[in-house]
């Protein structure tokens, strides 16, 4: 096995070379919960984001905390969520607010694809449903911002340790795994499709 | 007990129930994902699959739910007529729903539509779902309880077929939901086919088949013959963990059917992610409660 591979905030570009789509890394650093809503504000509603995001890391996430007293929170369970609701606005995301790691689940399109490309970035992949591993992750939750959004939708301020694994969907080639592994899967899908349709002429 | 007592013991007894679904998968699901995980020999889907595991490893360690997405709560009634407290049955899961939220803790997953807030604690118009069956000459209650989050939610589609396009169109249209949204919604699946006349008969049919054991069979000889196909189509196309490939793709096709018009086919897909939360447990007349799947557990 190789060396694992570990990027520490604040992330440069040139950290992001020689990373690769399929690649597995880890998080060191500054990791800020960031979903739908929070998108919208930045994107659409023209608000400054409370977290400067220049060079860390967001997570399409909606955790469960606890909160400990004294305005402090305790992480309970963090798992990515679906990252392509996030397609829509990500690349203005990106532009306006520097961010270099987005940590997600499944796929993005081809705007986060020209962000990566154009402003240094890469879109990883946490394993989703991994909730409690994710969790035992975060050091500490620094901050919360926007709590107005409710527990999901809050900006969640997350130092991190060795965060992942994250496998690498998008590079800053402008790779995109998972539009190259769906080629192949609907290729084999087509196949598939026509083995079963020879069995299935229940309607004579 | 009187019935307020009554009440108040199954409250409580299915609050701890929907806390154990959150932090542990049902015994047929562990098995299944522990037959697959065997079964991948890429690097990165036996990192994924290590990850999964210590994840609920660290779950039942911790206490905690193992995926953040505790779902919108939907629990599917076997109900007796005679069942003591069938008439207090969706308060007893409403107020069950409220408390699990808090001592799991639960994420607070229900939005008021159109007034666009988050209520706080799992319970608006019509959350948790509640689907009754009635049963004549029973005086026992069966209950599927269930939680899915938005990824496994997000690829649930329906639509009636012309019977020209026959079952053929059932299999593509099952098959395009693999490759479109299915590998997003955290795979190895189970996915739920409903086939019967139209869009709302076929989705419930198709949800209901996410409830069935895993090994469990339709009835029917060719529709049986068919999950098991859809199964090895839907694995040949080599989703992997995660959607980002390997030598298996779900943990199985369950299809639930009824009769349909002459003139439709209606179909439907959910699907199940590999993070199934379903349970089962059963009341008799004492609210005696016997929990069928999980095993060792005690509430």
């Amino acid at each position: 096995m190789s060396e694992k591979k570990i990027l520490t905030t604040p992330i440069k570009d040139e950290d992001l070379d020689n990373i690769h789509i399929g690649d597995i890394i880890y998080l060191t650093g500054y990791l800020v919960t960031c979903r739908d809503v929070a998108h919208r504000r930045v994107v659409e509603e023209h608000r400054p984001i409370p977290v400067d995001l220049h060079g860390l890391a967001i997570l399409h996430a909606g955790p469960i905390v606890r909160p400990i007293g004294d305005n402090k929170f305790e992480m309970v369970s963090v798992g990515p969520t679906t990252s392509m609701r996030m397609e829509k606005f990500e690349k203005e995301f990106v532009e306006q607010t520097g961010v270099k790691l987005i940590v997600g689940k499944g796929g993005m399109g081809p705007n986060t694809v020209e962000a990566c490309q154009k402003y240094k970035a890469l879109h990883v992949v946490f394993p989703a449903g991994c909730a409690v591993l994710a969790a035992t992750e975060v050091e500490e939750i620094e901050r919360a911002e926007w709590q107005d959004l409710g527990m999901p939708e809050t900006l969640w301020v997350c130092r991190v340790k060795e965060f992942g694994p994250l496998i690498v969907s998008i590079d800053t080639l402008g790779r995109n795994l998972f539009e190259e592994k769906k080629v192949i899967y609907n290729q084999k899908k087509e196949k598939a499709i026509q083995e079963i349709c020879q069995n299935v002429h229940f309607i004579k | 007990m009187n019935q307020e007592q009554s009440v108040k013991s199954m409250t409580e007894t299915m609050a701890k129930f929907i806390a154990v679904m959150s932090k542990k998968l049902p015994d047929d699901i562990e098995a299944k994902l522990t037959e697959l995980r065997a079964k991948e020999d890429s690097p990165l889907a036996k990192t994924i699959y290590d990850s999964m595991f210590t994840n609920q490893k660290l779950a039942l360690e911790l206490n905690r739910p193992c995926c953040q997405d505790t779902g919108v709560l939907q629990f599917f009634l076997k109900c007796g007529v005679n069942f003591p407290l069938i008439g207090q049955m969706e308060n007893i899961l409403t107020d069950a729903v409220m408390k699990a939220t808090v001592d799991a803790p639960l994420r607070h997953n229900s939005v008021e539509t159109f007034d666009e807030y988050n209520t706080g604690n799992n319970v608006g118009k019509g959350t948790p779902s509640i689907f009754w069956e009635i049963v004549p000459d029973c005086d026992t209650i069966e209950i599927d309880a269930y939680m899915a989050g938005g990824g496994c939610t997000l690829p649930g589609k329906a639509m009636v077929l012309m019977p020209g396009a026959g079952y053929e169109g059932i299999v593509e249209f099952v098959m395009d939901v693999m490759t479109s949204y299915g590998l997003n919604a955290c795979p190895p699946l189970l996915v739920g086919v409903g086939v019967a006349t139209s869009v709302e008969t076929a989705a419930l049919l198709s949800k209901k088949a996410l409830m069935r054991p895993l090994g469990s069979h339709n009835s029917n000889e060719r529709a049986a013959s068919l999950e098991k196909m859809l199964e090895d189509g839907i694995n040949k196309i080599g989703l992997g963990p995660q959607g980002m490939s390997g030598n298996y793709s779900v943990m199985g096709v369950h299809i639930e059917n009824t009769a349909r018009h002459p003139s439709t086919i209606g179909v439907a897909v959910n699907t199940g992610c590999w993070s199934h939360r379903r349970g089962h447990i059963n009341f008799d007349e004492d609210l005696n409660y016997k929990i069928t799947s999980h095993t060792g557990v005690t509430l």
